[in-house]
């Protein structure tokens, strides 16, 4: 990728720039392409990546090796890609170093299908809606292995979010544009009024995609009508919820997306400053953005005067500083100004007065990253997917006990069933699938046998979750549902920014109280206690952290009173995970006295020589569980 | 002017009232914990929830933070809001038994019973005592520190900064600890008046009353005298 | 060292406009740069910026990425998010206070590490995860906590003897 600084301020420099990225994105030599977004290089892409880039070298440079974001294939990490011009892109997972030399040492020959998980015969641009094709024959020799789209895992996926992500190198502007991109921009400022661009967001029906789900249209309505002040938009990407990264792997993968739907969003309501603020967890994503940024101002793109409309504007990344209630909006704002993230008493909200009291709208990293797509291809359009309360797509994060973990975007109106079972691939082991937490720290558990239910906002918010930012947690048998809770008022004890009693004492004693019952001292009144006080937190909470705080208690006390009614009469803990409920033993038969367990015990609590059965000590066992998962020989039992 | 209904009555409120201050002034009763006249509101203790709105959209907001709005429908003391108010109480009370201002609000809801654990906390983080030395006192030597459940009201780096004037006024406000010097120079000095009785929450600081350095009667003969073992008086004196 | 001090905060300083907002971006800078937040250095944020030292306090005591007293060598997050505590992720926290020799939010008293939770890096499908400054490790298992660790002692220093391989 060149440092080119040419200008873009007219379609024709668009053009220009979208061959340039043609050429690399398609380019007539072979090329390896490997996943670094964060999730990869925790797998080990960086050590992947270098080694493909020593084996290029010593081809002699007739292999081009580039790097991508993520294509959401998470659990096939690392990830690598095959362009061969002339016959398609093909993707290999779990590929180690000493994998990615080889299948580079056999290219073009040898294609190492035994490695591949399946290839791309072209790809569609959710923008324009035209399909790039990449073979010019039928599959031939890749008939072994499955297209993209017959994969489960991508089979029900509708990428527009998720367009270029494991598509396109995040750090080439021209790649960005070749597929697209930036035209949205170009029509809004020179042949649309801000009116009609904000228009065009209504009949789109697109809802935040941060979890409340107001409507982007009538927020910016409310914004561009505001008269006095000077406007600013912000993009939230603090990313908070446990289990969902979709935010991270859309600013690592495809920063531009955002960078453009914020230009589109300052110019339909009158800001000139737009601000992301990123979590400081996410040091690449921040990294991302002040590239994506560097290089749009270097082009032309972010400054004066944009494509020579008369619009300016500038965006700038704040960083977080670790709170995860500066996801919410007024904390976020406050965060900005320098000062602690306290939620605020709304009204005023922050169309009226928001960040330094001026007039401001707040939307989430993927309601951004929509904006350029509707505008390309009409609010109409986007608004014929989904459901009649929920349009378009939705990115989740299928994390947990379920075979196909990884990031994916769907429409709204498919089921939970679709997703674990045909996307997820299903629960590994011959476990049953118990519940799907969504909606995170805010959210509720919705238990399988409801998982017809169609995948839209109204839907889980009336099995007592929500949709929240997108994390999607399957859980099976091993899961206690009484322990979940406790984790999630764990949760919010830290993060509560404890300026309100209610949010922050209410939630302490639903932790005490739920910790209580899952120690096995639970008392039958417990449960009334836990209803009354959930009540009590959800209705005089200042925001809206505390006002969902309860949710996670409330929906397993609905769906799963058997559990907490197992620790409390019984206590026993069914789902075997309740430390103080359970002991570990070893069976006498199947032991064969390896010892593998002695050396990972951290209370030294187990005896026995070499070969001979091993035992433990319960008073120095620490319930740690290290011992069943060395054991190799299903001698370790949980009781 | 905005015209609003409060409990049913129509009336008419200057802008930026704000509801805990329009329903006071129709002489409807609203308990507050945080709240003082003379200093900013707070919205922090939730006791002065009031019922807006039209069911099933009807919200409970903090009065004391909540400005009049045309047309806004209030209610000060509907079902909702009393199950809220008495649900409250009953975690203050649990949080602070020893407080006597948290007691009189707690029996005058008609508060029988605790099913909480009593915690003997010194401090519900009304923020009373911070407002107080900002806005007031105009010193400023005592904030808010850390976060969630380890929140605190506390002194930068945990010192008595020289903004401390020693003025008192931040026992004065505190309506849990009932720390009032009895003796004869109180409108000066902290005196060995508190030889009548133990504040409640002397024995969690090293330095005793909160925030201010014992005075010297007081080390002398005092409570803090190390060799004293302390009685908890459990009858506070009223403010 | 008072005037040392002075000195390091004013470079810092210099690079930010004198405005409210840019207080957190100080912060993360001075954080950066020592490892913690000195006392002096807030003081002098405060004085420079004109905020009330108390506000400055609240800011550094309130988010976590700040820490008021100085960090080990090396900072161990482990990731107690929904996806890591469903494969285990306290227990592999437990395991790490062990082997680090600090408890969570603590340091060591050899001063190499410092344990600290955090609540999701977003690598959710490979959980359990552990973060050891800029390396992210997936699949962390309980019995390759401690030659994970080891890598970051210095040579000489491993905590026992490792008896079986990692």
């Amino acid at each position: 990728m060149t440092e080119d600084v040419e200008r873009i301020r007219t379609s024709e420099d668009l053009d220009r720039a979208a061959v340039r990225g043609r050429a690399t994105l398609y380019p007539d030599r072979p090329k390896v392409i490997v996943g670094m977004a964060t999730c990869g290089q925790a797998a080990g892409a960086r050590e992947v990546l270098e080694a493909a880039q020593e084996e290029a070298e010593k081809s002699g440079h007739t292999i081009q090796v580039s790097q991508t974001g993520c294509i959401g294939w998470c659990c096939q990490e690392p990830l690598l890609d095959v362009w061969l011009p002339g016959t398609g892109r093909i993707t290999y997972g779990r590929i180690k170093p000493g994998r990615a030399r080889q299948i580079l040492r056999a290219l073009p020959d040898d294609l190492k299908l035994e490695w591949a998980l399946a290839w791309m015969p072209g790809d569609d641009n959710t923008l324009t809606g035209a399909w790039t094709k990449y073979t010019a024959n039928g599959a031939g020799k890749l008939s072994g292995i499955p297209v993209y789209r017959d994969v489960p895992m991508f089979k029900h996926q509708l990428r527009i979010v998720a367009r270029n992500c494991g598509l396109i190198d995040p750090s080439n502007l021209d790649e960005y544009i070749a597929r697209g991109g930036y035209q949205a921009l170009y029509q809004a400022l020179r042949e649309m009024q801000p009116e009609q661009v904000v228009e065009e967001v209504i009949r789109s029906s697109l809802r935040g995609r941060g979890g409340a789900g107001f409507p982007t249209g009538k927020k910016w309505e409310l914004l561009r009508r505001q008269s006095a002040g000077t406007k600013n938009i912000i993009c939230n990407g603090d990313e908070g919820d446990p289990g969902a990264y979709m935010d991270r792997t859309e600013l690592e993968s495809d920063p531009h997306s955002v960078l453009e739907g914020m230009m589109i969003g300052g110019y339909a309501m009158g800001a000139a400053e737009g601000f992301i603020y990123v979590r400081e967890e996410y040091p690449l994503a921040v990294q991302r953005m002040h590239e994506a940024i560097a290089q749009a101002e270097a082009r032309g793109l972010l400054g004066k005067n944009l494509f020579d409309s008369g619009f300016d504007f500038h965006i700038r990344v704040v960083k977080g500083a670790g709170a995860f209630v500066c996801g919410e909006e007024t904390a976020l704002i406050r965060s900005i100004e320098g000062r602690v993230g306290e939620p605020q008493q709304r009204p005023p909200y922050p169309v009226q007065q928001g960040l330094w009291g001026q007039p401001t709208v707040i939307n989430n990293v993927e309601t951004w990253a929509n904006i350029p797509v509707i505008l390309m291809r009409g609010g109409d359009w986007y608004a014929s997917i989904g459901t009649p309360t929920s349009k378009g797509t939705k990115t989740f994060c299928l994390v947990g006990a379920v075979q196909n973990t990884g990031l994916i975007e769907v429409p709204m109106g498919i089921t939970l069933r679709e997703i674990v079972y045909e996307i997820g691939g299903g629960i590994p082991g011959d476990r049953k699938c118990k519940a799907i937490q969504t909606g995170g720290p805010s959210g509720g558990c919705v238990p399988a046998d409801k998982f017809d239910l169609p995948v839209d906002y109204e839907s889980l918010s009336a099995v007592g979750s929500i949709m929240g930012s997108g994390g999607m947690i399957v859980m099976d048998e091993q899961s206690c549902m009484v322990d979940i809770a406790k984790f999630f008022l764990g949760f919010l004890e830290d993060e509560s920014c404890g300026k309100c009693f209610t949010c922050r004492v209410g939630t302490q004693r639903l932790k005490q109280i739920v910790a209580r019952i899952s120690e096995g001292k639970g008392r039958e009144e417990d449960l009334q206690l836990l209803d009354d006080l959930s009540w009590l937190v959800k209705e005089s909470s200042l925001c809206g952290l505390g006002q969902t705080a309860p949710n996670p208690v409330l929906s397993t006390l609905r769906y799963f009173r058997d559990e907490y009614i197992a620790h409390i009469v019984e206590h026993r803990c069914p789902a075997k995970v309740c430390r103080e409920l359970i002991t570990f033993t070893i069976d006498p038969v199947t032991c064969n006295g390896c010892g593998a367990c002695v050396q990972v015990c951290s209370g030294k609590a187990i005896l026995g020589e070499k070969n001979k059965l091993h035992t433990i000590e319960q008073a120095r066992c620490t319930k740690c569980g290290a011992c069943l998962e060395s054991c190799k020989f299903d001698a370790v039992l949980v009781n | 002017m905005v015209r609003l209904k409060i409990n049913g009555l129509a009336v008419e409120m200057e802008e930026g009232t704000t509801l805990l201050e329009a329903a006071r002034f129709m002489g409807f009763p609203i308990p507050t914990l945080c709240h003082e006249d003379g200093l900013t509101p707070y919205g922090a203790c939730r006791l002065c929830l009031v019922e807006i709105g039209q069911a099933p959209r009807s919200k409970l907001v903090a009065s004391c933070t909540y400005r009049v709005e045309e047309g806004l429908r209030v209610r000060t003391h509907s079902e909702r809001v009393e199950r809220a108010r008495k649900l409250l109480l009953e975690l203050y009370v649990s949080t602070c038994p020893d407080s006597k201002q948290i007691q009189d609000l707690a029996s005058a809801m008609g508060l029988r019973e605790c099913r909480y654990e009593a915690e003997h906390e010194t401090c519900i983080q009304c923020g009373l005592c911070v407002r107080m030395c900002a806005q007031q006192m105009m010193a400023g030597a005592i904030g808010f520190a850390g976060r969630g459940v380890s929140r605190r009201v506390a002194r930068p780096f945990d010192r008595t900064s020289e903004l401390c004037r020693q003025c008192g006024a931040c026992l004065s406000i505190c309506p849990v600890c009932e720390l009032r010097c009895q003796g004869p120079q109180a409108e000066t000095t902290l005196c060995s008046g508190c030889l009548n009785f133990a504040p409640v929450c002397f024995q969690s600081y090293d330095d005793a009353m909160c925030f201010l350095d014992p005075c010297h009667a007081c080390e002398l003969a005092g409570p803090f005298r190390p060799d004293v073992p302390v009685k908890l008086d459990s009858e506070k004196s009223a403010k | 060292m008072a005037s040392m001090v002075t000195e390091q905060a004013e470079k810092i300083l210099g690079q930010f406009e004198d405005a409210r907002a840019s207080l957190i971006p100080i912060l993360q800078e001075i954080q950066a740069t020592y490892y913690y937040l000195p006392e002096e250095m807030l003081r002098q944020v405060a004085r420079k910026l004109r905020i009330p030292v108390t506000d400055v306090y609240q800011v550094a005591s309130f988010y976590r990425s700040f820490s008021l007293k100085p960090r080990g060598k090396h900072l161990v997050q482990v990731c107690l998010g929904t996806a890591c505590h469903v494969r285990g992720a306290q227990r592999i926290m437990d395991r790490v206070e062990i082997e680090a020799g600090a408890s969570a939010g603590g340091t060591s008293a050899d001063r190499e590490f410092t344990v600290a939770p955090v609540r999701c890096v977003g690598c959710c499908a490979l959980a359990p995860v552990v973060r050891v400054d800029r390396d992210t490790y997936a699949h962390m298992e309980q019995g390759k906590v401690r030659g994970t660790l080891n890598r970051y002692r210095p040579r000489g220093a491993t905590k026992r003897q490792v008896v079986h391989d990692d």
